[in-house]
């Protein structure tokens, strides 16, 4: 097992790094820094010269060879050195900041939404053809439809339409917490609960998005574990038809979902870019389509640089996950 | 056990979808505004004899930029799929037909271009390839990788199929074998998958428009159509309605039509559930049928990409 | 009073099929009562009637009784507590029916601790104590492993363990040997018998195989579209069987200890077992009944006392009295007439062919591990006759015909096929000789491609070496003719036919461009009983009309004796014994040939042999032993290793001839020997049997 894991690790390094510089060479080959960000069609236009020395001190002059720029830019990340931004401030310290942001945002939105999404699809497949079966699926049907910058807005919409009906607000809709809560008639407490109602909604928004992907797979999964000879051969020993599914089916059709973990990690990151906007947290994902538009292509590179290493990562995690639940991996390996 | 909620969900699907199709290529005939007109004795108007579903904040007719932006995502839906799904069919029929080190190679592409966060990447390229066939291109540059894995795994599991292997002993040569007996059995995974692809691409380019890397103004798209409307939304709520219903709609009739669509052209046409009669106990061939459905099996992963 | 009892058992699947139409069934404590059937009869759903484990919108009615007490009805929870308990169930294929990802101990202990509420450590204990019981070697270490780790035999032999668990009152078996090995049949039956000892329970075994029955049961019922058409004890029935359709079943069957008649064939039943849940007929056996008159159209037969306990489900029974008569031999085409093997040319020459596979994982690519699948393979095919190649699953019969099909250069060793060795060919010349060289594949739901009718299957040879678009429709018309089909199948998807009719589309396809030899893998391995017999008697007939040389792939013994000239036995990739057929058949050379014969169960309860099982299961083909594969397996080298049992050899060898001896089998891989002059006969045995 671990040294399938090594083996695999290897490979994905490889991955990571062509993955990289790839995405360094396509953002620096197509974006157009600019100290005053004109908007992204403005396209190059002639900057004054001191623009010109300043961008080329961040190695950000788009006049400069490509190749010459990105082998600073690749000696930058063997140091761990991820370049400045536009502005002139260490990409890194920022990147860091902002990662922790996007983390705290998806955590338990994707927890709530795997959780969730395999606990309804086993239990749709195993009521299957029934009603509640019927609304499960027609709810991840249309869940599957709903763009996550169209269901946070609806989220918002009926937030607003709770709130102004009861008259109390329940949650907050943007940033990650107000100003002042600490120091407010609850101290700590009340700076914990300011948190929460912050990371109410956009946690219902990515719990729910996920939620539906995982609901489809799960109950795919387990309609082809359902008829499976196993399980009838554990209802043969005496577990009733419930118990044969939970101990000998779910475990089983949880093999395959691992592989579209390592899928739904790129989905996930999505999920996070447009739910940061909506919200206005100021996460990886806002601080990325921010930079995409300003032209500042250290900033896109390290965030690629980080989609990359998490989709991997995913990758490995999936590998492992699926070595832990089925022995048979672990004999190949 | 029952198909028939298969073909149900895609007919309904189709059904949908061909009502959309009506709406956004005939409604201009009907409607009264054009879509770059400004009625400027109307900001944001609510919906109404002379603007159906109201107006914007500049005074433009809500219902023809609707249709505008209907008619773009179908029509980018559409090709990136037809592409993508061609890309998926050649790389994977390649891979899978010929092996070695091609089939390394273009699996190495795959994997890379898995890894690159494709939404960045289109991103990153959109606004240096223009609006139009641009977006079409590079959308479907990024989107045709797990269909082409999919197609290898098949190509590889139809290439040990016994009547290829019959063919190929009767003397049928290799461009005959994959088109007369490897590419019918793709055909309906392709049919499957490039409609999945439609729904996938509707929503980068909505996505994409939203952030502000498709369409720029006055040119509409449902995705700048929403952002717009967002900040106001629980003011003026038809704002936010009228694009976002008709592109939840689209992707819903899409979806509908792919998944009734897999349900009804199963490409492996024993189920596996059902029991073979007897085998001796060379039984390998049962298992073969059943990988087959792996591949398929993981469509409804393909559905997701782009949030 | 009987220990299971089903009366007026009525199955419907959905929508609206009927697969067992008033069924009733009696087993006593202790008792074997096999159900025999061919595929559509029902046994199956009886099988899962009985345990309530119909699938999801499958309906019982009648009555199912297990010591008086009720079971259809009863709800999911009270029939748990019975099921596992006192009534246990053992499934077909032993590798889908346990769960992978659980060991096998936690397994068996889990239906310990679900009715007996013992610990998990003392359950865990009585699991590896059964385990032990049903002969899994070193349980205590096995019982942690995982259902993938063990062979299938191992894996059935498990699936025992957990129906005995609970000392249950019946059991009820569904097809429990079928997807194994021959050898490894004969030794899950002594374990079925061991634990029918154990237990006492009654045991209902369901299989297609009147051989297994024989060998196992004491009662037989025979179904036939969902319904009973005869039953009685196992002697009687196979003996002096009553019902036509039993009577056609025994008497199409291959069988190993009757030589084959010459010039004489008994006729095979018509036609094809009618699909589940067609319509109902009054006599469902009425179409294919030979017999059959205007009185068999009025009511279904009620079954008639015959025997002592032996009914049968024919209103014509006075006509069954002389079975002789209700499926008269029927004149078989004459041996071809051809010059001695000798003077005929040979089609196919093959001289130590190798083909090894990588093993898997590409980092673990060393010689060492390589997948032996052929291993130094010689044998010579002259025109116009058959030869057998038997063997059990991963001898490597099949990748040996790939090899010869494929036509290029070997990995090692020379093949030729009608002179020509095949390393030289152009691409030219290989397609030409395609025309020659044809194959028909075991199953031929998977041979024909589902998306092409009859006709174009039949057309794309044809059409691939250029015969003229005119003639093409004529030499259809002949095909179908030749194989015994309707010109109206032309039309239909391969969908659309019964198996025994696809079978025949394949035959015809092979045969469209006139080969000379046929490569026959497995051709009614998955066919049912009286299907298969029209097709050997098909095959039989395309041989002697047409002057084809066979090679026939089968691991079924019994069907090889019918159709071969001479035989082949392969072991872990290596020809250990090949001859005339009844050289081999009637006096083996080799032990493992020996061991395959014995293993066969004879559709006759009277043959039940005191037969010596072979002990350990086949070999893995990337880790052979050194010297003789065969020798961990081995009767003869166990002997070896005890002298005194070898009773001529014990003086003049003793112990240390015995060690000698025994040193040649761990060294050196035997070779097959020269053939003896006298019969056409040859082993690869370092100590083969002396002349009597």
């Amino acid at each position: 097992m671990g040294r399938f894991l090594v083996r695999r690790l290897a490979g994905h390094a490889v991955l990571a790094v062509v993955a990289a510089s790839l995405a360094y060479l396509l953002a620096a080959a197509s974006l157009h820094p600019r100290p005053d960000p004109p908007g992204p069609a403005a396209g190059p236009a002639p900057a004054a010269p001191a623009d010109r020395a300043a961008l080329r001190r961040l190695n950000l002059d788009d006049r400069e060879p490509l190749a010459e720029r990105y082998r600073v830019w690749a000696a930058g990340i063997v140091r761990g050195d991820f370049g400045r931004t536009l502005r002139g401030e260490p990409v890194a310290a920022e990147l860091w900041r902002r990662l922790w942001v996007s983390v705290r945002l998806l955590a338990a939105g994707s927890a709530l939404g795997f959780a969730g999404g395999v606990l309804l699809g086993a239990y749709a497949a195993a009521r299957r053809g029934t009603a509640a079966d019927r609304l499960v699926t027609a709810g991840s049907f249309l869940l599957l439809a709903v763009p996550v910058f169209v269901l946070a807005p609806l989220l918002q919409i009926a937030a607003a339409a709770v709130d102004q009906a009861t008259g109390v607000q329940f949650v907050e809709w943007v940033g990650e917490s107000s100003p002042g809560a600490a120091g407010g008639a609850f101290g700590a407490l009340g700076a914990v609960g300011d948190r929460v109602r912050h990371l109410a909604l956009p946690t219902v928004v990515v719990a729910l998005s996920q939620l539906a992907v995982y609901c489809r797979y799960q109950r795919g999964m387990m309609l082809d574990v359902i008829g499976a000879d196993y399980v009838r051969t554990a209802r043969a020993k005496g577990l009733r038809r419930r118990d044969a599914l939970l101990r000998h089916g779910v475990r089983t059709a949880l093999i395959p979902l691992t592989t579209y973990f390592a899928y739904t990690v790129g989905v996930l990151l999505l999920t996070g870019m447009f739910t940061e906007q909506v919200f206005g947290w100021h996460g990886l994902g806002e601080w990325v389509v921010d930079a995409i538009l300003r032209g500042d292509v250290n900033v896109v590179a390290a965030a690629n640089v980080v989609a990359a290493v998490a989709v991997l990562l995913a990758g490995l995690a999936s590998d492992a996950l699926r070595g832990l639940l089925d022995p048979r991996v672990r004999a190949r390996a | 056990m029952t198909r028939p909620p298969g073909n149900r969900r895609a007919v309904a699907g189709a059904v949908l979808l061909a009502a959309l199709f009506a709406v956004a290529f005939l409604g201009p005939l009907a409607a009264p505004w054009r879509w770059d007109q400004t009625d400027f004795t109307a900001f944001r108007a609510p919906p109404s004899a002379g603007h159906w579903f109201g107006t914007t904040q500049s005074g433009r007719d809500l219902f023809a930029l609707t249709l505008r932006g209907m008619r773009k995502s179908l029509l980018i839906g559409l090709l990136v799929a037809v592409l993508s799904t061609g890309v998926a069919a050649a790389v994977g029929m390649t891979a899978g037909v010929l092996g070695g080190w091609v089939d390394r190679l273009l699996m190495f592409g795959v994997d890379l271009l898995l890894v690159l966060p494709s939404f960045l990447a289109v991103a990153v390229l959109s606004p240096a390839l223009g609006g139009g066939t641009g977006v079409v291109l590079v959308i479907a540059a990024f989107l045709w990788m797990i269909t082409a894995r999919m197609v290898r795994a098949m190509t590889l599991s139809l290439k040990e199929r016994d009547y290829v292997r019959a063919a190929r002993f009767l003397g049928v040569g290799p461009v005959r074998v994959i088109v007369r007996h490897i590419l019918p059995h793709l055909a309906s995974l392709l049919v499957v998958d490039a409609a999945l692809n439609v729904s996938l691409a509707i929503i980068t380019e909505a996505g994409l428009a939203y952030l502000g890397f498709g369409a720029q103004p006055p040119d509409a798209s449902l995705g700048t159509l929403i952002a717009d409307a967002r900040g106001a939304a629980p003011a003026y709520p038809w704002l936010f309605a009228s694009a976002a219903g008709p592109l939840v709609l689209i992707v819903l009739a899409v979806n509908l039509l792919g998944d009734g669509l897999r349900d009804a052209l199963d490409p492996s046409v024993p189920r596996c559930a059902g029991r073979a009669p007897r085998r001796g106990p060379r039984d390998g061939v049962p298992q073969a049928l059943c990988a087959v459905r792996a591949p398929a099996a993981r469509a409804p992963g393909k559905r997701e990409d782009a949030a | 009073m009987s220990v299971l009892e089903i009366s007026g058992l009525h199955v419907v699947y959905p929508p609206d099929v009927p697969v067992v139409r008033g069924l009733d069934l009696a087993v006593e404590g202790g008792e074997v009562v096999g159900v025999v059937g061919e595929s559509g009869s029902g046994k199956s759903a009886l099988a899962l009637a009985v345990l309530g484990l119909l699938p999801a919108g499958a309906r019982a009615r009648g009555s199912v009784r297990l010591r008086g007490a009720e079971l259809l009805g009863r709800s999911d929870a009270e029939l748990a507590r019975v099921r596992g308990r006192d009534l246990a169930m053992v499934f077909q294929d032993p590798l889908s029916a346990l769960t992978p990802v659980h060991p096998v101990g936690d397994q068996i202990a889990e239906t310990i601790q679900i009715h007996a509420g013992a610990t998990r450590r003392a359950a865990r204990a009585r699991a590896v104590e059964l385990l032990d019981l049903v002969g899994i070697p070193d349980a205590a270490r096995r019982a942690r492993a995982h259902p993938h780790e063990f062979s299938g035999g191992m894996r059935q032999r498990v699936m025992i363990a957990m129906a005995i668990a609970n000392d249950p009152v019946a059991i009820v078996a569904d097809e429990p040997t079928t997807a194994l090995d021959v050898t490894v049949q004969a030794q899950i039956l002594d374990v079925l018998r061991v634990a029918r000892d154990a237990t006492g329970a009654a045991i209902v075994l369901i299989t297609h195989d009147l051989g297994v029955v024989a060998d196992l049961a004491d009662r037989v019922v025979v179904m036939y579209a969902g319904r009973e058409v005869e039953s009685g004890p196992v002697g009687d029935v196979y003996r002096r069987p009553r019902m036509p359709y039993t009577i056609g079943l025994l008497r199409s069957l291959p069988r190993l200890d009757a030589p084959r008649e010459r010039g004489a064939r008994p006729a095979p039943i018509g036609g094809a077992p009618p699909p589940a849940g067609g319509p109902p007929t009054p006599c469902p056996f009425r179409p294919r009944c030979p017999i059959g008159g205007p009185e068999c159209d009025r009511a279904a037969p009620a079954a008639v006392l015959v025997g002592a306990g032996h009914r049968a489900a024919c209103v014509r029974t006075a006509a069954t009295l002389d079975a002789g008569r209700v499926f008269p031999a029927v004149p078989a085409p004459p041996p071809p007439r051809r010059p001695p093997r000798a003077e005929r040319p040979a089609v196919l020459r093959i001289s130590g062919l190798a083909r090894h596979f990588p093993p898997r994982g590409a980092f673990a690519r060393r010689a060492a591990g390589a997948v032996r699948a052929v291993d130094g393979v010689s044998l010579e095919v002259r025109a116009g006759e058959t030869l057998g190649l038997v063997g059990e699953s991963g001898c490597g019969k099949t990748t040996l015909l790939m090899e010869i099909l494929r036509l290029e250069r070997p990995q090692r060793g020379r093949i030729a096929v009608f002179g020509r060795d095949v390393a030289a060919l152009s691409p030219k010349v290989r397609k030409a000789l395609r025309r020659d060289l044809q194959v028909v594949f075991q199953d031929p739901a998977t041979s024909l491609d589902p998306r092409m009718r009859v006709r174009d299957i039949l057309t794309q040879p044809l059409r691939t070496h250029r015969v003229a678009r005119a003639a093409v429709p004529r030499r259809v018309a002949e095909l179908l003719g030749l194989v015994g089909l309707e010109q109206a199948h032309a039309d239909r998807y391969p969908a659309a036919l019964s198996a025994g009719q696809r079978q025949r589309v394949a035959i015809a396809r092979a045969l469209a461009l006139e080969p000379r030899l046929l490569l026959l893998d497995e051709p009614v391995a998955s066919l049912d009983v009286s299907v298969q017999a029209q097709i050997m008697d098909l095959l039989e007939d395309l041989r002697a009309g047409l002057g084809l040389a066979y090679v026939f792939v089968a691991h079924d013994l019994a069907v090889v004796r019918r159709v071969a000239d001479r035989v082949a036995v392969m072991y872990a990739g290596r020809i250990v014994e090949i001859g005339a057929a009844d050289a081999v058949y009637e006096s083996p050379a080799h032990p493992y040939t020996r061991a395959l014969l014995d293993a066969v169960p004879a559709p006759d309860p009277a043959g039940r042999r005191g037969r010596r099982t072979l002990l350990a299961d086949p070999p893995d083909p990337s880790s052979p032993p050194a010297g003789c594969p065969f020798r961990p397996r081995c009767p003869r080298y166990a002997a070896l290793a005890a002298p005194a049992l070898l009773p001529a050899a014990g003086d003049e060898l003793g112990a240390r001839g015995g060690a000698v001896a025994r040193a040649r089998c761990e060294r050196a891989v035997p070779e097959l020997a020269a053939p003896d002059p006298a019969v056409d006969r040859s082993a690869a045995c370092h100590h083969p049997p002396g002349p009597p």
